[in-house]
């Protein structure tokens, strides 16, 4: 590919839609089970709250679920039109995975979504807790799909090559190929800790709006909890994932820590401004010997350096800036949600506590994108390791129709997630108000 | 299955998957196009008819784009590129509509005609582009300002059509006045697909020689002369479909209970055709004098797999698509949420 402005703008525009699309289905794997539970306890112990707290998450789902559906349609495009490269490589590899999510994930939660918004006075209670259930499925199942195919692209396994062409030797290896089952848990933890601070934020806003709302602080307690469970298990699984990594990605590890060149005892960078230019970390502070420590548990251990792979490294400050990002927001999560946990345990929380849970409402997806910023930039310049270049999948349209078409889908997209976010705290707040009224209704 | 049988089932598999896409977005687009025709009460049991069914009706998209994806990839990458500007119309529109769908349920006052209004343009735009996408593809994405001209022929046609999908739609799922409302509104649509059919077979054979060739060989294709006919007799079901409806309380009396699904099925029927007499023009065609299906498909081993996929899913994926529609089956009366 002789034109990287070209590439530049494909991956540009794949980038921000794909980063866009994974923001809801990032919510809603998670929220689908958080639903069963509130329609569970609302079926076991018919009380009218839970009933309230149920509908609020479900219009909230519903339009999440949407806003997922309508970005991923545009994946499935996209994959034409910007890589058509990529299809003609690995498409005997990557069409039957995303087949088997469309078939198998897609529809399912697609139909039962209908029976589950709107079908709860329609259907028997135990069939509506059933579509619920079979929507929460669904959705883990596309997730599925789609991380098998991340994955080997990532790790690639079990293909042969038959006359010039990528074929599976082997379905099994490559659904499960190395990297699958860290990226998979890694996920799907995300996905709970989304969801989880996104229900303890909505809560405490509602909170804040009508202190009076006990649902809300039901509902914000759940939250914290599961937040708190999750997110030490959320480091343990990342730093497996890490390890897996540098097994099997080693350029993305020396990207990660900003490691220009190979050694023993490598220190740890903290912070630092690397300079691609100079191979070179400026202003860098660093603890000696702890990289090689956390990688190969061995504080001489060797650890391989950006010079090792030549021009097979990808740029270094987004990976290195991403994944401090990603780190951060992982142990502010951690602190907030045990925190969180012991200070509203018993007592109603103070104003200033809710406030900080309500900014940290979308703290999930921040922590989301830059994880996968750092795994997707941080494969460069592969798009299927080892086997194709992101370079040589890129279609070949002019670039004013993929500028003209970038600008469109940034407009759209930017309108779309505004008017998301103010809707989703506007029906958190009115669900309070709704709910504070018909309680001073009945005194 | 040799490899042969395989990808014409995998041809024909797309086949159905566009065209049940065609038919069941079609009838949502065709609702989110009429209404501004209504006014806000109907407009409220308009959206709550097609509420639980949408997202699953566009699944079918990503089924028929999965299967161009899986089973042709030569293809899917030429035909994406050649289509990228009206596809990515296509998106945008699908993307407004989808998102205003559910906003305008949570929105008052002026954001809620805002909503409205998006919903619309986006069904429309939407509606546009696909029919837009349709003609390129038949004149091989040729260029010059003729072939656009035809391109956006298809396109007008094909709104006309999904107006006739989403008003005989509302025929069968409301009552009263609203329902009287879009007997008027199929009328229309169904003068305007006509119209628009009429056109499109004219200018077809004018701009491609290859379907020019399939339809005039004389006296072999005969025969096609069934379509035109059994499209005009569809047309005509819908016509006395809604008429017998319209006439009133003393006719439905006299003949029996009016048959009010009768219309949609006639419009499912009229599209079935116009999508038969397509597939005839184009077989063995992928891209018309460019590409054929046998050249474009994948390979053996990733079509087996899919297969054994589709037959396992398939029986499933009806069944309970059949059950979310007995679900909510009978006349809508209310809006969502309500």
């Amino acid at each position: 590919m002789d034109n990287p402005d070209l590439l530049l703008l494909a991956r540009t525009q794949f980038g921000i839609n794909i980063a866009f699309h994974i923001l809801f289905p990032t919510l809603t794997i998670a929220l689908a089970w958080f639903l069963l539970f509130f329609r569970v306890q609302y079926a076991r112990t018919h009380d009218a709250a839970w009933l309230a707290t149920y509908k609020l998450w479900l219009k909230i789902f519903a339009l999440t679920f949407a806003m997922g559906v309508v970005s991923g349609i545009t994946m499935s495009f996209q994959f034409g039109t910007n890589w058509p490269g990529y299809m003609l490589k690995v498409g005997n590899i990557a069409g039957p995975l995303l087949a088997y999510e469309v078939l198998t994930a897609f529809f399912l939660e697609a139909t039962f979504l209908g029976v589950m918004l709107f079908g709860m006075e329609r259907v028997s209670t135990r069939l509506h807790i059933a579509a619920n259930a079979i929507v929460a499925i669904g959705s883990t199942l596309s997730a599925f799909w789609i991380l098998a195919l991340n994955s080997w692209m990532q790790t690639p396994a079990g293909h042969v090559i038959v006359d010039g062409q990528i074929i599976a030797g082997d379905w099994w290896q490559v659904i499960f190929n190395p990297s699958f089952p860290y990226r998979f848990t890694h996920m799907m933890i995300a996905s709970g800790l989304t969801a989880s601070f996104v229900v303890a934020g909505l809560s405490a806003w509602r909170l804040l709006n009508t202190p009076t709302d006990s649902s809300a602080l039901r509902t914000l307690r759940i939250g914290l909890v599961v937040a708190a469970i999750l997110a030490p298990l959320q480091i343990l699984v990342g730093d497996m994932h890490g390890l897996n990594t540098l097994k099997h990605q080693p350029a993305k590890i020396a990207a990660v820590e900003a490691l220009w060149q190979s050694g023993k005892g490598v220190p740890l960078v903290l912070f630092a401004i690397p300079n691609a230019q100079t191979q070179h970390n400026d202003y860098a502070i660093e603890v000696p010997k702890l990289a090689s420590l956390i990688l190969t548990h061995d504080l001489d251990g060797e650890v391989q350096g950006l010079d090792a792979f030549k021009q097979n490294t990808p740029p270094v400050a987004p990976v290195f800036f991403a994944f401090r990002l990603m780190v951060a927001l992982g142990m502010c999560m951690l602190l907030i949600s045990w925190a969180g946990v012991w200070l509203t345990r018993k007592k109603h929380p103070p104003r200033w506590l809710l406030w900080i849970f309500a900014c940290f409402t979308f703290s999930g997806w921040l922590a989301t994108l830059s994880g996968w910023m750092v795994t997707e930039i941080g494969r460069q310049p592969w798009l299927v390791t080892g086997v194709l270049r992101t370079a040589d999948a890129v279609g070949k349209m002019s670039e004013a129709s993929l500028g003209s078409s970038l600008t469109a889908y940034v407009l759209t997209y930017t309108g779309m997630l505004l008017a998301y976010m103010v809707v989703i705290t506007h029906m958190a707040g009115k669900g309070s108000a709704v709910a504070a009224r018909s309680r001073m209704d009945k005194s | 299955m040799s490899y042969d049988q395989l990808i014409l089932t995998f041809g024909l598999l797309m086949g159905i998957a566009i065209l049940l896409y065609v038919i069941l977005d079609g009838y949502d687009l065709g609702v989110g196009m009429l209404m501004p025709a209504a006014d806000a009460q109907e407009q409220e049991i308009m959206v709550a008819s097609i509420g639980p069914f949408w997202d699953a009706n566009e699944t079918w998209l990503v089924l028929g784009i999965g299967i161009l994806l899986v089973a042709f990839p030569k293809a899917h990458g030429i035909v994406l590129t050649a289509l990228y500007l009206p596809v990515t119309a296509m998106l945008i529109g699908l993307m407004l509509r989808g998102v205003a769908f559910e906003f305008r349920i949570k929105a008052e006052g002026w954001h809620r005609e805002l909503w409205n209004w998006l919903f619309w343009f986006g069904s429309l735009m939407a509606s546009l582009a696909q029919g837009l996408m349709l003609g390129r593809y038949i004149t091989s994405f040729e260029a010059g300002v003729i072939y656009w001209m035809f391109g956006l022929l298809v396109g007008v046609s094909l709104c006309g059509g999904y107006i006739l999908l989403g008003a005989t739609w509302l025929v069968m799922r409301t009552e009263g006045v609203l329902q009287r409302k879009a007997m008027i509104w199929a009328r229309w649509g169904l003068l305007w697909v006509l119209i628009g059919i009429a056109l499109v077979s004219i200018a077809t054979p004018m701009l491609s020689h290859t379907v020019s060739l399939k339809w005039f060989s004389f006296p072999e294709t005969l025969p096609l002369v069934i379509f035109p006919i059994a499209i005009l007799y569809a047309g005509w079901c819908v016509l006395m479909g809604t008429g017998r409806l319209l006439g009133g309380e003393r006719r439905t009396r006299s003949r029996g209970k009016a048959r009010d699904w009768m219309p949609f099925a006639s419009a499912v029927i009229i599209f079935l055709l116009a999508f038969c007499g397509l597939a005839y023009s184009v077989f063995p065609y992928i891209i018309i004098d460019q590409l054929t299906i046998w050249e474009s498909a994948a390979h053996i081993s990733a079509l087996e797999i899919v297969l054994v996929g589709v037959v396992i899913v398939l029986p499933f994926l009806l069944a309970y698509t059949i059950f979310a529609y007995r679900v909510f089956r009978g006349k809508v009366s209310k809006g969502l949420y309500e």
